[in-house]
């Protein structure tokens, strides 16, 4: 069993070319432009499942009817963002980790493509969920339904992302699987999954306190009965929530991460990581529990260190999938430079084949011209019989006496006959070889 | 061949990416780079048209935002997905090529994006603040500058990007310099961006007339007025779009000679080259009788009047993107690599010892006359499919046909004859990379496919079969000659410095 997982382990060739920047300056430009894109995508989606629950909300209570508009007109901002910002992490990846992430994409590559439509289907409902907002106030559910899809929609696209950047960890597993589907039940992508779902929320729990608590917003004007206090304690406890599951969430994703990418660096790394979180954690509960006025007291602090968090868990990340895949970079630079070393022995030793032409020389003076119809023309053309193109016997007929139209015709062949497919032109070969070729042809014997 | 063969056997893979990636030039000039200062001049005229009194005149202001919202929408959604589809979809069907071009012209594509990023967070900018820019008339004066501001900087966005297709084409780009700079001076940039920008603006143009009519009732005053603008926009900038086009339409020739890559003579070039011709006569002169009649007899312009025109002009933008790209054959990156994903320089290699042998992923790697029809099968995949399906479009059955004569049965020696020398009589075909033995089981292959109807599905249904001699257990033995191999030597230096 063991010996037959050794033998589906692909080890391809890469790409035998340098590295544009520095790897360590290629890596933080990776880490860092994820970040950025998954914070926004955080809010998208945290925006859309949180419009979704308001409106359900809203049938009731007519403040969460406003709110879920008011979330609902962030999701245009923020998801144009997320998908503008994903295209750096998306060449960093492409140029450091080419062969990994290029394979694992083509062989889930159906829903890899699938992504144009959904996300595509996906925004556009949520801006028909805006624009109808007022049509359709006498027909709530329809609204609700199109804010539902897209929400279902975004739940299911980062799964088709998760998939790949899982895929791409494990080489050994390439050869067994068939499609999106397949690869979907690798380890550990649901618990990844479920790891991510609740950081979108946290993170837009926070985007949620800062937005709707900005002096300049105009809270009166969109909520009656609703305070502003009342709502940031909302964001603040949704945020504290999703953190609290986070403690287990995480815990479930180390322990079902394969072990191959561990080593005493991750721990440290993540354990960090969740370690400043719990400051954070303890700073928004001080605000939610404590006088009204003083709820803002923290938020710069529980910003700034729920931000070293996910600087360490995106680190993290990295250190796992440069830990996993090292020994088989290894080997991959092994095949790579066995190839370009065997490549170069075949350039500077050609073989016999290679030469082209086959002079037969009992053929006398038309032998050259033999020779380069064989390669050239015999492909299409028979002495006696039509293959693709007429025979020789044919334009021995219609060229005996004007050769020169004859190696006109062969280097800019006119109009075709009906029933046979034109003729390209040789005005690659040298006049020379042209004359040759008609020489050979003129030569040939009807009877 | 490095890569699973994500593959559409109907569809076919070109097509896939060029429905994507015409899609997107569709909207990014008729959309963005056309559309938004057709847009601005529009708000900018309904200032200037209002009394005294009104900041601006709001029924107009109402309509152009209106179109601008359509714009908006658009852009954002289908505009960014198809842009993003562009990667996804050339990375899967020719992964080797784009990995190779990423790792020499990344920060090209770094500036693009930093340009891009800018232009996502101006075009948010102008449409949100739209509505809130009425309330005053020192707003409404600093939105319109800021259209305009949007729209420079949205055709700098086009005049970089431009640059990022010369390079792909450029002739000594590749082994020479690797900047950016290279593909502003590459001799295909000025003509094209002379091409692109009126094209955009004419296309931006006549999309704009056709929601002038959307969003304006019949025989009203406002949709005679739209309907006016656009028009003398349009005239404006047909003339320079035609004159574009032709200049244009000249250079590519000129760039293909010097790539020396296709015979200018080829007939396929030539078909394409000629539809082009009509085309553009075609799309000019219908856009031009629409503007002519929209400003003679504006109130009589009807939706339906202006939908073919509309089409026209974006069938215009489409197929230049086609002859553009068939520049490019049979390489991929000039010089360097083929369409099929293979380094020239490894082609004496693959003569010698066949291709299948080096293929990482092929239940074949070797020919027997056991397995001649499946190792015929992967040849096909690793050195055809990126081009041909087996009977979809582009069938390597159909091609074949159409040679041989419809429904007659082919004949393997034919077939591996003309495939032996196709590159020198179809110049746009790199030559078949393999060894005699695997040329004839593909030509017993493509036999079969004719016999069977047979399909092949692409590595993202069908998994992957890894071939042993690449693989971690015949890699490791390597990895232990090459370190043994390595110490041997410094040992052998250290025999000799004593």
């Amino acid at each position: 069993m063991f010996q037959l997982l050794q033998i589906n382990t692909p080890v391809p060739r890469d790409i035998p070319l340098p590295l544009p920047l520095p790897e360590w300056l290629l890596v933080a430009l990776l880490v860092f432009s994820f970040l950025l894109h998954i914070i926004f995508v955080n809010l998208m989606i945290g925006g859309t499942v949180l419009t979704l629950w308001c409106q359900i909300k809203g049938l009731k209570e007519k403040d969460y009817h406003n709110l879920a508009h008011e979330i609902s007109r962030t999701i245009t901002v923020n998801k144009s963002l997320a998908v503008v910002l994903g295209v750096a992490p998306l060449l960093s990846i492409s140029t450091l980790y080419a062969t990994y992430f290029y394979s694992a994409t083509s062989l889930t590559g159906g829903m890899w493509i699938a992504l144009i439509p959904l996300i595509t289907v996906a925004f556009l409902l949520t801006y028909l969920n805006k624009y109808t907002w007022h049509v359709l106030d006498k027909n709530k559910p329809l609204s609700i339904a199109i804010i539902a899809t897209a929400t279902a929609l975004f739940l299911f696209i980062p799964l088709i992302f998760l998939v790949n950047v899982n895929l791409m960890l494990f080489p050994e597993k390439w050869g067994t699987i068939k499609g999106f589907f397949s690869a979907l039940l690798l380890p550990n992508v649901f618990p990844r999954y479920l790891h991510f779902i609740f950081a979108s929320m946290a993170v837009t729990g926070l985007f949620i306190f800062w937005y709707m608590g900005r002096k300049n917003y105009p809270f009166e004007m969109y909520f009656e009965k609703l305070t502003r206090y009342e709502i940031k304690k909302k964001a603040y406890s949704l945020t504290l929530a999703a953190s609290v599951a986070q403690f287990i969430m995480g815990p479930l994703v180390l322990l079902t991460l394969p072990t191959k990418g561990f080593d005493w660096k991750l721990i440290l790394v993540i354990l960090s990581g969740a370690g400043i979180a719990l400051p954070a954690m303890w700073w928004i509960w001080k605000a939610i529990t404590g006088n009204p006025e003083n709820i803002d007291r923290h938020f710069g602090k529980i910003v700034f260190a729920l931000g070293v968090t996910v600087i360490f868990m995106g680190s993290g990340r990295h250190v796992y999938r440069a830990n996993a895949l090292a020994p088989h970079q290894k080997l991959m630079a092994a095949n790579t430079a066995e190839f370009e070393r065997l490549s170069k022995e075949a350039r500077e030793n050609p073989i016999a084949e290679q030469v082209d032409l086959k002079i037969d020389s009992t053929l006398g003076p038309v032998a050259k011209g033999a020779a380069l119809f064989e390669l050239n023309c015999s492909s299409c053309h028979k002495e006696k019989e039509k293959l693709v193109g007429p025979p020789i016997v044919e334009m021995v007929e219609i060229y005996t006496g004007s050769k020169d139209k004859l190696t006109q015709w062969i280097k800019a062949p006119g109009k075709k006959r009906p029933g046979f497919p034109q003729m390209p032109g040789f005005a690659q070969l040298s006049d020379e070889d042209r004359e040759e070729i008609a020489q050979y042809i003129l030569s040939i014997k009807t009877k | 061949m490095d890569f699973p063969m994500f593959h559409l056997d109907w569809l076919n893979d070109r097509f896939l990416i060029a429905i994507i990636a015409i899609l997107h030039v569709f909207i990014n000039h008729g959309l963005a780079v056309g559309f938004i200062p057709y847009i601005t001049r529009l708000e900018q005229q309904g200032v200037m048209n209002s009394g005294p009194d009104q900041i601006t005149n709001l029924e107009w202001d109402n309509m152009v935002h209106k179109m601008m919202k359509v714009g908006f929408i658009v852009t954002t959604t289908l505009g960014a997905m198809t842009g993003v589809g562009i990667w996804l979809s050339v990375s899967v069907v020719s992964p080797s090529s784009i990995a190779s071009l990423i790792k020499v012209f990344y920060w090209a594509w770094f500036i693009e994006w930093l340009v891009f990023v800018t232009e996502v967070v101006l075009i948010l900018i102008y449409f949100l603040t739209w509505k809130n820019s009425n309330k005053s008339l020192k707003a409404k004066l600093r939105h319109i500058r800021f259209g305009w501001f949007l729209s420079v900087f949205s055709w700098i966005t086009m005049a970089i990007i431009v640059s990022i297709l010369g390079f792909m084409m450029d002739p000594g780009n590749w082994n020479n310099q690797h900047s950016l700079i290279n593909g502003f001076t590459n001799p295909i940039y000025i003509p094209q961006l002379l091409f692109r920008t009126p094209t955009a603006m004419l296309v931006g143009g006549i999309f704009g007339y056709l929601l002038s009519t959307v969003f304006t009732k019949k025989n009203t005053t406002l949709r005679a007025r739209a309907v006016k603008q656009s028009s003398i926009w349009i005239l404006i900038w047909a003339p320079l779009s035609l004159i574009g086009a032709i200049y244009y339409y000249r250079a590519l020739p000129q760039a293909m000679v010097e790539n020396m890559s296709t015979a200018v003579g080829t007939l396929e070039f030539a078909q394409y080259y000629d539809l082009l011709k009509w085309i553009i006569i075609g799309a000019v002169s219908t856009v031009l009788i629409i503007s002519l009649l929209g400003i003679w007899k504006p109130k009589k312009i009807r939706f339906a009047m202006v939908l073919i025109p509309c089409i026209m002009a974006f069938g215009f933008l489409g197929i230049f993107e086609r002859v553009r790209e068939f520049i490019r054959k049979p390489y991929v990156i000039k010089g360097y690599m083929y369409s099929n994903l293979l380094r020239e320089e490894d082609y004496p290699l693959y003569k010698r010892d066949g291709i299948l042998k080096y293929a990482i992923y092929t239940s074949t790697p070797e020919v027997t006359e056991s397995n001649k029809i499946g190792a015929g099968r992967n040849v096909f995949i690793l050195t055809c499919s990126r081009c041909h399906t087996t009977q979809g479009i582009n069938s390597i059955v159909g091609v074949f046909e159409k040679m041989y004569g419809p429904g007659k049965p082919f004949d393997e020696g034919a077939i591996a004859a003309f495939t032996k020398g196709m590159h020198n009589g179809r110049t746009f075909m790199p030559e078949f990379p393999g060894s005699k033995k695997e040329l004839d089981a593909l030509s017993a292959y493509i036999k079969h496919l004719q016999q069977t109807g047979d399909v092949i599905e692409g590595a993202q249904n069908e998994g992957i079969v890894v071939n042993p001699k690449q693989s971690i257990d015949a890699v490791v033995k390597l990895l232990e000659k090459q370190e043994k191999q390595k110490a041997d030597s410094l040992a052998e230096v250290a025999v000799t410095k004593n």
